[in-house]
């Protein structure tokens, strides 16, 4: 009899464990606290930079002056006074690199020093949510030392309205600035038009009406517009006139404009103005859109884009793209650098951050290098009047900064909220059902409002249709 | 008046040496299993980097994920669960009874049992990432059937509910028929050829051979796979997760009950992934308990009714 209570126990015992495994339980952190904080008041030997890519980690790499030598992975810097740069990098898909770092900085007070976040990146989706006042994640740079009226005065000054807090207190600042621009492919242009000219390319896409127009055209010579829907989101939904969540309300409100971008993206896939293999951005599908063999003619990118998306995935040769103006006036991303409250080398970020965010010289190189278009207006003018030093090879030949500077000097960035990615993100996942004739309209709708309550536990009162 | 001590007792040596693995259990799957359904009574989540709660609320958990669409998506799982897991068994089931055929004399046995195996030693998120590229509507299967003549355009797999589906249930099904078929050869090889011999004497031709003797014979360790397959099913999460990219797209009809619960994790949302994790703890254990008594009990010969017939017949 015993024996067969003990199979019974064991039996409940590993189901049970095996079923354990959806838990999850991760609130120990090491306990150390104390003793660390002793030898605050001198520099840690390990500086750690959270972020989702490597860009920022290039840029370093190449830039900044203090830098000695970079590891053979790239994971770890070393300066020339021997403290190492940490890369922790996790990838932004499914909120992977926020879920990382929250978890970091709530370990943050407990961690040792040298595991401690001392700078992190955040871009315009989410900066919001670390940049709260209330939550204190990001340190206000003047706590830092830097002064934001002086030190960062040659910043443009939507980048500086986005890394503050809701008292206006800066707590981050951005290298680049990114005012997007239209991309087009110069053979298709050729093919269609008869010129690839970014002149009068940039007249046959100056508005929303001539824009489709022209796709009529590109359609009739078996060419797309662009590659999805979600290309054109980012002009719509980066011109909302009210923030996706007013700060202390719990309901999701949904810009008329977002609903615009629906409606044309329905009418233009339907048209067979977009690919419709492709679904969606930064997928395998999209890449290939990029690619030599593809039929899309445009993509709507910043300057990032173009280098660190475009590019990789291009397969011919260079000179086969340039730029013109975007149909509308609108402004993608934007990787902002924090410093993490807690961090034990602050005269170390401080210096990365200057170096990196506000050192005219440094700014231009970046420029030069990357395509970057970099955060200094003074610097930017330059850049736009010099075609000789600022020509990219890729563009053939052409100088990007010439039309980025209109576009930035109009930038009104959207209001933020903390929820901004979420809406984002769910938003088109939903919509994407409807774009396919998955789901009509209404459970499209439906099955948002069902993700963003899901995500956002908080949101309690669901979400506001406009009319 | 004998002695207290008459043998020497091994057994607490015995207690000793699963000592370990009790406290490992205790403190690594037993406190968090405490805390989860602890927490399922909580609000307990975080907005941004804020934390919200505990903040004791009862049922109320419970209360709103049944008015959720959980219910959709335990159908959901339970639809992907069976288009993998009937081919699973089918194919299992010939593959280890043709194996073990001494009549059959298959060449290269081990070659085939290391093969059939082989899919489930691949991490399931790589295969899914592998299949998402294969089965793109860019990728190299439509290609294929493009260059050959079969399409004009290609399919949209993943667009549609029946091909996503399909895909899951394949992947699933290529995943773990090899580790069931090598569980079924084993049990069916622990059949006494004896049997076999004596039936084949009686007249007995194959298929009534895997039917009557056969499958009653192993009916212990069926139970134990279907068991097993229907707990790995209820926690299927990584093939469906990586193939839609944790949306469960089309319109949420690939979504599993597990990928419903990291989504509530995103938010680290523990109260309601807490519950959530209860409900499945009791469905589970039904079903386990359903599973174990139809396989226990309906044996004509050998099983426990049969056996307590059997002593009312004696004693009467």
């Amino acid at each position: 009899m015993k024996k067969k209570y003990l199979s019974v126990l064991l039996t409940a015992a590993l189901v049970t464990g095996t079923l354990a495994g959806c838990g999850n339980s991760s609130d120990s952190g090491p306990g150390s606290s104390s003793e660390k904080d002793a030898d605050s008041a001198s520099e840690g030997k390990i500086i750690n930079i959270y972020s989702w890519n490597d860009e920022f980690a290039k840029r370093v790499n190449s830039i900044y002056p203090e830098v000695k030598k970079v590891s053979k992975d790239g994971t770890v810097t070393t300066l020339k006074d021997g403290t190492e740069i940490h890369w922790i990098i996790n990838p932004n898909q499914d909120g992977v690199y926020q879920q990382k770092l929250d978890e970091a900085l709530l370990n943050q007070e407990s961690a040792a020093a040298d595991d401690k976040i001392d700078i992190f990146l955040s871009e315009t989706d989410y900066v919001n949510k670390y940049t709260d006042a209330e939550a204190n994640a990001a340190m206000p740079l003047e706590e830092l030392g830097i002064e934001p009226d002086t030190d960062l005065g040659d910043q443009y000054t939507f980048t500086k309205i986005t890394a503050s807090d809701i008292n206006g207190v800066q707590r981050g600042s951005t290298w680049q600035c990114c005012p997007g621009l239209l991309v087009y492919r110069r053979d298709i242009a050729k093919d269609v038009f008869g010129t690839d000219d970014p002149e009068k390319v940039g007249e046959k896409v100056k508005d929303w009406d001539t824009l489709k127009q022209t796709a009529g055209e590109l359609k009739a010579k078996g060419y797309y517009t662009f590659s999805s829907y979600a290309d054109t989101f980012r002009l719509y939904g980066n011109s909302i006139a009210e923030q996706w969540v007013k700060p202390g309300e719990d309901t999701v409100k949904v810009d008329p404009k977002i609903m615009d971008w629906v409606k044309t993206s329905k009418e233009w896939l339907d048209a067979g103005y977009f690919d419709k293999t492709v679904k969606g951005q930064w997928n395998d599908d999209w890449n290939k859109a990029m690619g030599s063999k593809s039929k899309v003619f445009a993509f709507l990118f910043p300057a990032w884009g173009i280098d660190f998306t475009l590019k990789p995935n291009w397969d011919g040769g260079d000179g086969a793209w340039a730029v013109t103006n975007p149909p509308q006036d609108y402004n993608w991303g934007g990787s902002y650098v924090h410093a993490c409250v807690g961090t034990d080398n602050p005269k170390h970020v401080k210096d990365i951050i200057l170096a990196m965010t506000a050192n005219r010289n440094n700014l231009l190189k970046i420029s030069k290098d990357y395509l970057d278009y970099t955060n200094t207006k003074s610097g930017m003018a330059e850049t736009a009047e010099d075609s000789k030093t600022y020509k990219s090879e890729f563009l053939g030949g052409q100088n990007a900064f010439e039309y980025f500077q209109p576009v930035a000097d109009k930038i009104e960035i959207a209001p933020l909220s903390p929820y901004d990615q979420g809406c984002v993100e769910l938003l088109q996942n939903s919509f994407s059902d409807y774009f396919q004739g998955n789901v009509d309209f209404k459970k499209a709708k439906k099955n948002f409002e069902t993700a963003i309550v899901e995500r956002y536990p908080d949101l309690k009162g669901g979400v506001k249709w406009p009319e | 008046m004998k002695p207290k001590r008459k043998s020497i007792s091994y057994s607490k040596w015995g207690y000793i040496f699963i000592l370990p693995f009790f406290i490992s259990f205790f403190i690594f799957s037993f406190i968090p299993l405490a805390d989860t359904v602890r927490y399922s009574f909580y609000e307990f989540y975080r907005s941004g980097i804020k934390e919200i709660g505990p903040n004791f609320i009862g049922l109320e958990n419970y209360k709103s994920l049944l008015q959720s669409d959980m219910l959709k998506y335990a159908g959901n799982t339970f639809i992907l669960w069976i288009i993998g897991f009937i081919p699973q068994i089918v194919i299992a089931l010939l593959l280890a009874s043709w194996f073990v055929d001494i009549r059959l004399k298959i060449r290269g046995k081990q070659f085939f049992k290391v093969v059939i195996y082989l899919p489930n030693l691949i991490m399931a998120s790589a295969f899914a990432m592998l299949f998402f590229t294969l089965f793109s509507t860019n990728g190299p299967i439509n290609s294929i059937f493009m260059s050959i003549g079969i399409i004009k355009k290609p399919i949209d797999f993943m667009g549609t509910v029946f091909g996503t589906r399909s895909l899951i249930g394949l992947m699933n099904f290529l995943m773990w028929f090899g580790n069931t078929t090598i569980m079924l050869m084993a049990a069916i090889m622990g059949i006494s050829t004896d049997i076999f011999e004596a039936s084949e004497i009686d007249g007995c031709n194959s298929i009534q051979r895997f039917f009557k003797i056969t499958l009653p014979l192993i009916r212990p360790i069926l139970a134990y796979t279907l068991i097993t397959a229907i707990i790995g099913g209820l926690q299927m999460f990584d093939v469906p997760q990586i193939l839609t990219n944790g949306q469960g797209t089309p319109d949420r009809t690939s979504m599993t009950l597990i990928m419903f619960l990291n989504s509530h994790l995103k938010s680290r949302n523990y109260g309601m992934a807490g519950a959530l994790s209860v409900y499945l703890f009791i469905v589970s254990a039904i079903l386990c308990f359903i599973v174990y008594r139809i396989t226990n009990n309906n044996d004509p010969d050998g099983s426990k009714a049969a056996a307590r017939k059997s002593k009312r017949a004696r004693r009467g």
